[in-house]
């Protein structure tokens, strides 16, 4: 049984159909990388698995359940074990480094402060922020705060790990550092959905790729044949445009 | 105690409060336009002026925002006639009301100004405009988008203030509501005639704002809030 | 000139002193207890104003349709109108409590507005995490909208406060012993208008021009900490 399940997934912002017949299926332990043009919805569709883009048809299923995006428990329970790294980051302006990354294993888990705090503080070392602790996110470079919301995400011990754009915003030694963490918690069972542009990143840690391009998902493939021999077109002009860039 | 409210009576009185309404709106244009012409005048000087003629720009901003327009307008109503200047009650409402319009739109206005000098000028500039071009294509448009908001929200503050006229006996709308209160003692009805008079013409006043803004500067102005 | 240099010693005598010192308190306590329920019933009324919840929607009509009437109905106009009706109604005809009560349904509707734009300034991007990491709706405000948008919401409300310690005067209309009404009295008694309204714009002055300068060094302050 896969994980998360998604069937004929439609999506609109206003009259913008931005996830057009979404079909894709993640077993545990997997890590799926989504790749495709700026604007081709691979934001949304993470956004769309925490319920913050309610999609108007298709189902998903999360452990075999059916989510129901109206029930707001059914939401509850998805962002219980699905947690996001978003593109922004979008850390809390107000709160310092570590208050980010403990309110809400505190104050929605509900779990025990001094054990939260202690995870937090060894999540933070682990990505290299040890000594920010007391900064506020405008304190910190952008790979700074991202890695703040890799610490924040993991904190909340989810089962699933989303994490938009994650190796761009990083100083290319710290691309290591965040690609062995990620091999680690792969390692521990963690499923993963990567939204990446590094394609030696994309094709050293993932187990499947999914190609995306105007709200569809072009093609599902394997890191290897997704960049060597890729069965669409568009797969293959793009996948051409991205290693001419490097 | 029974009382019902009957209005009638007072809807018989509704062309007449229109035609009150046409004499606030009158007034609330002339102020306003009063009012920027001469904060234009202010807010130049606050610019471009020397250390004097700012402080007493400051001083004339500080004391009118700072004071109420009634008291001002009973000031220029029943002092003034000391020093022999005796104003009509429309004209006293008139100046009071342009005079402390003048200040917060001296301020509006010159906040306007500030926000072009960081803004679009080197992009004008790097582009080889002229002074003309850059006036006509660069500085008035973004000015203009900058300063509709908060000159429409004020536009809609005076109409407001032009109730105000009617304590001096000037026959506008809420004057005009005096008038037939004094008449018919149909109190609760005029006056909530009188508030649904306000209501609509300030919506048509802030639809008609929104569609200029959007059209000629592209600044955004919601109808409602 | 002469009469009003001859007049100022009769002007200011100990009666006259504290009639004004009074009314000058009354004007000060019409505004701050309109602002202070206009801040507590504002802040429900914008708290509300952003629910999306399905039964909620009687309510969020509600509360648009109150605040764009009393923000576009006068001052003067609202103040009769509640003036007349309590006479009808025959609650109360204490002037100073009918005073009050327009005020404060005024200041609910102009502080809401205020305080809505402040939670409306804050980026999407803070909700969406919020939101994803489960919190309520009234967590997200407690713990994330409202510690960032009071430096929105701060700045404006003291220019609010302002325009009301200045609105009042038109509670002297329906005879509230105020700033104005006293100045009116003053002036009826044989005083010279000079003197009298003189005198309570400089009043008025110093109640209104602390607040100001506070705003402004506000707004200063917390525009250049933001940066
Ligand atoms: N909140 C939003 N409201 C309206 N349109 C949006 C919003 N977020 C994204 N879009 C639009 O949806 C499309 C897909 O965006 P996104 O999912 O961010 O793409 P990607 O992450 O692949 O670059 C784009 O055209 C974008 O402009
Ligand atoms: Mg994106």
């Amino acid at each position: 049984m896969p994980q998360i399940e998604i069937k004929s997934i439609n999506a609109f912002y206003e009259k913008l159909h931005v996830l057009k017949n979404i079909k894709l299926s993640v077993s545990k332990g997997e890590i799926v990388s989504l790749i495709g043009p700026s604007g081709s919805g691979k934001s949304s569709l993470l956004k769309m698995l925490v319920g913050l883009l309610i999609p108007k048809s298709g189902k998903m299923y999360l452990n075999g359940n059916l989510v129901n995006f109206k029930n707001q428990s059914d939401l509850r329970t998805v962002r219980e074990q699905i947690a996001i790294v978003f593109q922004q980051y979008n850390l809390f302006q107000n709160m310092n480094v570590l208050k980010n990354v403990c309110i809400a294993p505190t104050k929605i888990q509900k779990r025990n402060p001094k054990e939260v705090n202690e995870q937090a503080i060894t999540l933070l070392e682990k990505v290299g922020l040890k000594d920010k602790l007391k900064s506020y996110p405008d304190e910190l470079s952008g790979g700074q705060q991202q890695r703040v919301a890799i610490a924040r995400a993991l904190c909340l011990n989810p089962q699933i790990l989303l994490l938009d754009e994650i190796t761009s915003a990083l100083d290319p030694e710290l691309v290591k550092e965040v690609l062995d963490s990620i091999r680690l918690l792969a390692s521990e069972g963690m499923t993963m959905l990567i939204v990446s542009h590094e394609m030696s990143f994309v094709k050293e840690v993932s187990s499947r790729v999914v190609f995306m391009d105007e709200g569809s998902i072009i093609e599902i493939n394997n890191p290897k044949n997704i960049f060597e021999k890729p069965k669409e077109k568009r797969t293959l002009d793009f996948v051409s445009k991205i290693l001419k860039e490097k | 105690m029974g009382y019902t409210l009957v209005y009638t009576q007072v809807l018989e009185f509704l062309p007449y409060l229109i035609k009150g309404a046409w004499i606030s709106l009158q007034i609330a244009i002339l102020a306003f336009f009063g009012g920027m012409f001469f904060g234009l005048i202010l807010a130049t000087i606050r610019t471009f002026g020397n250390n004097i003629s700012n402080k007493i720009v400051i001083c004339y901003v500080t004391f009118f925002t700072n004071t109420p327009q009634l008291v001002q307008i009973y000031f220029l109503f029943f002092a003034l006639p000391e020093f022999g200047i005796l104003l009509s009650p429309y004209i006293a409402v008139l100046l009071g009301m342009t005079l402390n319009a003048a200040a917060y739109l001296c301020e509006i206005q010159r906040a306007g100004f500030l926000s072009i000098r960081q803004n679009e000028l080197d992009a004008a500039k790097t582009l080889n405009f002229s002074l003309v071009q850059q006036v006509k294509y660069v500085i008035l448009p973004h000015i203009m988008r900058v300063l509709f908001p908060p000159l429409s929200n004020h536009y809609i503050i005076m109409t407001l203030g032009t109730s105000m006229a009617a304590i001096f006996g000037v026959e506008e709308l809420t004057g005009r509501a005096f008038n037939i209160n004094s008449e018919t003692f149909r109190s609760v009805e005029i006056f909530s005639i009188t508030a649904l008079i306000y209501i609509v013409i300030t919506f048509i006043a802030t639809f008609l704002l929104a569609v200029i803004g959007r059209y000629f500067f592209k600044a955004k102005i919601r109808i409602i809030q | 000139m002469e009469r009003l240099i001859e007049e100022i010693p009769n002007f200011f005598t100990i009666w006259n002193v504290i009639f004004l010192a009074k009314a000058m308190g009354v004007t000060f306590l019409l505004t701050a207890i309109g602002c202070l329920v206009g801040f507590s019933v504002g802040g429900l009324l914008a708290i509300f104003r952003k629910t999306k919840s399905f039964y909620l929607l009687p309510l969020r009509i509600f509360i648009i349709i109150y605040t764009e009437i009393f923000r576009r109905v006068p001052f003067l106009v609202s103040l009769l109108l509640f003036f007349y009706v309590f006479q009808i109604i025959k609650i109360s005809d204490d002037l100073f409590l009918i005073a009050t009560i327009t005020v404060c349904i005024i200041a609910t509707a102009y502080i809401g507005e205020i305080i809505r734009s402040g939670i409306e300034s804050i980026n999407q991007t803070q909700w969406d995490a919020a939101t994803a990491m489960n919190f309520t709706y009234y967590q997200t405000l407690r713990e994330v909208i409202f510690p960032q948008a009071w430096k929105v919401i701060l700045p404006p409300a003291f220019g609010f406060f302002i325009m009301f310690i200045k609105d009042t005067a038109l509670a002297s209309q329906i005879g509230v012993m105020e700033l104005t009404f006293a100045a009116k009295i003053l002036n009826n008694k044989g005083f010279s208008p000079l003197l009298s309204f003189g005198t309570i714009l400089i009043l008025y002055f110093i109640l209104s021009f602390p607040l100001d300068r506070f705003g402004k060094y506000m707004e200063k302050k917390l525009a250049s900490n933001r940066n």
